[in-house]
């Protein structure tokens, strides 16, 4: 039994709380067909090598095999039949359409019954392609942005993947050091999340977190200067790629170890109820979200903390970049139940699954999650589809992935296809895209010059921050506190 | 805030009325060992004007009393307390036990400042496991007194993230011990975060629990992680020992912005003073001077302090006079205090309940060697506990851990 349809109507959403566990909208395009597929055909799993990907998914024979293994009830985003007696293919999709088919609203309003039924969702999915077509050429209103938001997701991902592009260059110039992980082909997550959040809202993330303190606002200079390792870096250069952090951004890091972040964004998000609860501050809404990939749910940390969160009904979005690769292990090698978002109802949160590579969808989902949490119903479990379109990380040959896999998913690039549904709903003009390409590219510019420009951290600056109260470093020999003594301003002192 | 001076003769009277057991159900008795009660108040205002610079002329002062104790000393083996007055301050003080001492220390400092909160396993309606945390709960609400489920190592990188974010939890382990499953949070989040994210987000969380060898409590529950903690970078490492110093240290670690460990021992729960009622706390990186002497200098902490304080009388009976230091802080080292009694004495004994493999100790006579390495007469010797997991059997935990007898002999050996 699931509520898919229903989850996107605001009337049914109080009563969400009271039917736990239940898989939330999960959103399916032909995309998701594609991951299906392309599940069910990976070359490490199956004997045969069918085509990794098809928009049709009907044509791949292997694909029943597979289908039972992953009992895919609770999976609404099934686009093709289980078995070979479904009533009919509702993968008639034309190939035409755009894979990018925005949200589930419009199935909504469209679909009457309440009933998971592949037939009529196979109908609606073509309605829904239909509507978008008809109304192309008739006003915004239907359309899920208006053109400033789709213009502002656009420079935003522009924004991420101009900058990466430009650390990549920057790095083998030797300009940057160390662990260099890169969020190409991402951008759809990042922007799609945090371009919804305010100022007073936490975000926290991984080692590959320039693109979300970018997104949540931190200027491009900030932190192209704390990849060089300059002091002018948000984090005045002692923390590097692995470590950005903003206070006035509320960025809560930029972790190495992967779940360290999670009970951090946890501990965010009690902070935010115990402002309302116990600080009495009634209109504290702070939401936290917490990004992480498909090599964290597979961690402690992430688990304790689903179940903490949901126990305290904490304002936090737990977001699974699944990008199907942890360094070179693949998801479904590490995995025994490899489909994430099921992990959320057995904590008793929603678990959506949602193609991280539609900066729409993925904003839909998003909406809806953060206003769970901004109510104060609990947290969701977000399971984003996408790929990192680089390697791991700047020192990764990738390898080990397939070229076809890189090819499909690079077809589906996140701001290709934002462009596309922008230029197509005439909600812009190939001319004001690229504008917004240039700025992004002065912007990009701009902040490699300053970071050359600025200065290298000094050896004062070496014992600066160790201790906030810098009495910890304790009282010497002479009696007086360590950080009294000149040479530890100058970095010099034994300590 | 009042920053009085940890009382030199609380330590003192400490010292006379111990009881020949080495079981923390010693009784201590009020500062009745000083003579003049308005002498002591004296001393305790000289020193307390300042928390940063200790004077050196204090010493002078403390030498006195230490021979005045001596006299004492050999009359008041088992005398019992008297109840004169505690302090000589305007009120009286009044008599709890450490534990009870903790929770007045915690909260006072939550009816001081709302955001302090507590976080840990059974510490809400439980009372926590040493009822450190009793009535807290009903007090101050769930929320703020927050039972946790059993996840050490996501429940202290929920206190580091609530700290990062403006409140000041204070997380309890239920066990030291089972602090190693949050030490990936302590280590990488709490001491480095401050540092990584460039000064932008203070840390101001205190992270408490019992450790060290207690009756038989077998190896997994009798470990000393102070001797683990020491090297993470950014963190402030205390221990208590008597009561005053529980509340004091409790309360100036909640009051810190930096993040601190506070290490309690699970024998010294029930230990008994009598502490003063107006607010004061212990400064974080001071040693404490718990008796004047001159012959040999013995730092030691937490429980082994008590077995110390046991072979001091029967050091003193044999003539010899040690200078004995709770050096409180782990981490950082008052090397000034320490400094000042090597300088005196020139012989040093570190009594430690860590292992002998990079214990506190070990760190200890680095940091004595490299800095007072002149003033020595005799290499530092460091009395630790045997690097053996802790033994069940009564018999061979016995011989794990450092006994007062050994401490004699080591004294002995030390002053030839």
């Amino acid at each position: 039994m699931s509520l898919s349809h229903h989850h996107l109507n605001t009337n049914i959403l109080p009563t969400l709380s009271a039917t736990i566990p239940t898989p939330f909208p999960l959103v399916f395009s032909a995309p998701i067909v594609s991951f299906l597929s392309f599940i069910f055909s990976s070359p490490l799993s199956l004997p045969s090598s069918p085509p990794i990907f098809s928009p049709f998914p009907s044509s791949l024979p292997t694909r029943k095999k597979m289908a039972t293994a992953f009992s895919p009830s609770k999976f609404a985003a099934q686009p093709f039949p289980l078995n070979t007696t479904s009533q009919n293919n509702p993968l008639t999709i034309p190939t035409t359409a755009s894979p990018f088919l925005g949200s589930t609203r419009k199935l909504i309003r469209l679909s009457s019954s309440s009933n998971l039924n592949i037939r009529r969702r196979s109908g609606t999915v073509v309605a829904v392609s239909d509507v978008v077509k008809e109304n192309k050429s008739k006003s915004t209103l239907n359309l899920l942005i208006t053109k400033e938001e789709g213009l502002e997701l656009y420079e935003d991902m522009v924004l991420g993947r101009a900058f990466e592009d430009m650390c990549a260059q920057m790095y083998y110039r030797g300009k940057m050091f160390g662990f260099v992980h890169l969020y190409n082909g991402q951008e759809a997550i990042s922007t799609g999340f945090i371009k919804l959040l305010k100022q007073q809202d936490s975000v926290v993330s991984t080692y590959r977190d320039h693109v979300h303190a970018l997104s949540k606002g931190v200027s491009a200079r900030a932190v192209m200067s704390e990849l060089f390792g300059k002091t002018t870096g948000c984090c005045r250069g002692q923390g590097g790629s692995m470590h950005m952090f903003s206070r006035e951004h509320n960025v809560l890091g930029g972790f190495a170890f992967i779940g360290e972040g999670i009970p951090v964004a946890t501990g965010a998000a009690f902070t935010s109820k115990y402002k309302r609860e116990v600080l009495k501050e009634a209109d504290c809404d702070h939401v936290t979200l917490a990004f992480f990939g498909d090599g964290t749910c597979n961690n402690g940390q992430f688990f304790e903390c689903l179940n903490m969160a949901a126990l305290w009904k904490l304002p936090i979005v737990f977001v699974v970049e699944n990008n199907l690769w942890a360094i070179g292990m693949s998801h479904l090698r590490a995995t025994s139940d490899p489909q994430i978002y099921k992990k959320g109802p057995a904590f008793g949160m929603p678990g959506v699954h949602v193609d991280g590579m539609d900066v729409l969808k993925v904003r839909e989902v998003a909406k809806e999650a953060i206003g769970r949490a901004r109510r104060g119903e609990g947290p969701t479990l977000v399971e984003c589809e996408t790929y990192r379109f680089r390697g791991h990380s700047l020192a990764d040959p990738d390898e080990l992935r397939d070229p076809a896999e890189k090819a499909h998913y690079a077809a589906r690039d996140p701001i290709t296809a934002l462009k596309k549904y922008l230029i197509e709903n005439s909600l812009a003009s190939e001319a004001d895209l690229k504008a917004i390409d240039k700025k992004i590219d002065e912007v990009v510019e701009e902040a490699v010059e300053f970071a050359d420009e600025s200065p290298v951290p000094p050896q004062s600056q070496l014992l600066e921050n160790v201790f906030a109260d810098p009495k910890g470093f304790g009282i010497g020999p002479d009696g007086q506190y360590r950080c009294e003594d000149p040479k530890f301003t100058e970095g010099t002192a034994q300590v | 805030m009042a920053a009085t001076f940890h009382g030199v003769g609380a330590t003192v009277a400490a010292l006379s009325s111990s009881s020949s057991s080495s079981s923390p159900s010693n009784s201590f008795g009020s500062k009745k060992l000083l003579s003049s009660p308005s002498r002591s108040f004296s001393v305790r205002k000289r020193a307390s004007f300042t928390m940063v610079r200790s004077e050196g002329s204090m010493n002078f002062d403390l030498n006195s009393k230490g021979r005045r104790a001596q006299q004492l000393i050999a009359n008041a083996v088992a005398t019992k307390a008297d109840s004169s007055p505690a302090s000589s301050s305007s009120k009286p003080g009044h008599e709890l036990l450490l534990f009870e001492a903790l929770r007045e220390g915690l909260e006072e400092e939550m009816e001081r400042d709302p955001r302090v909160c507590v976080m840990g396993e059974d510490v809400g309606h439980y009372g926590g496991s040493y009822k450190v945390t009793k009535g807290l709960a009903t007090k101050f609400g769930d929320l703020r007194v927050l039972d946790t489920p059993i996840a050490e190592n996501s429940f202290t990188g929920m206190g580091i993230g609530a700290a990062m974010t403006g409140l000041r939890p204070v997380v309890e382990g239920m066990n030291m011990g089972f602090l190693l499953l949050a030490f990936n949070q302590i280590s990488n989040n709490c001491g480095m975060l401050h540092y990584t994210s460039g000064g932008q987000f203070t840390i101001p969380i205190v992270i408490r629990g019992p450790g060290g060898v207690g009756r038989q409590l077998g190896a997994e529950h009798s470990q000393r992680l102070e001797s683990y903690f020491q090297s993470i970078p950014g963190i402030q490492m205390v221990a208590c020992s008597t009561p005053y110093n529980a509340k004091g240290l409790m309360k100036a670690a909640i009051r810190s912005e930096n993040p601190v460990i506070l290490f309690e021992h699970v024998l010294l729960y029930n230990l008994k003073e009598r502490i003063p009622d107006e607010d004061y706390i212990c400064n974080l990186e001071e040693a404490e001077m718990v008796r004047p002497g001159e012959h040999v200098t013995i730092l030691t902490y937490s429980r082994m302090r008590y077995h110390v304080m046991q072979a001091a009388k029967t050091l003193v009976n044999k003539g010899y006079d040690p200078e004995v230091i709770d050096i409180r802080s782990l981490k950082p080292f008052d090397l000034y205090t320490i400094g000042n009694s090597v300088k005196k004495t020139h012989r040093v004994l570190i009594v430690e309940e860590c292992m002998r493999t990079g214990g506190i100790g070990a760190s200890l006579i680095a940091a004595i060697t490299e800095n007072f390495n002149d003033y020595l007469d005799a290499p530092i010797m460091c009395l630790s506990s045997q690097d053996v997991p802790t033994p069940y059997a009564g018999t061979l935990e016995e011989w794990t851990v450092v006994q007062p007898a050994q401490i004699v002999a080591a004294v002995e050996q030390l002053c030839q």
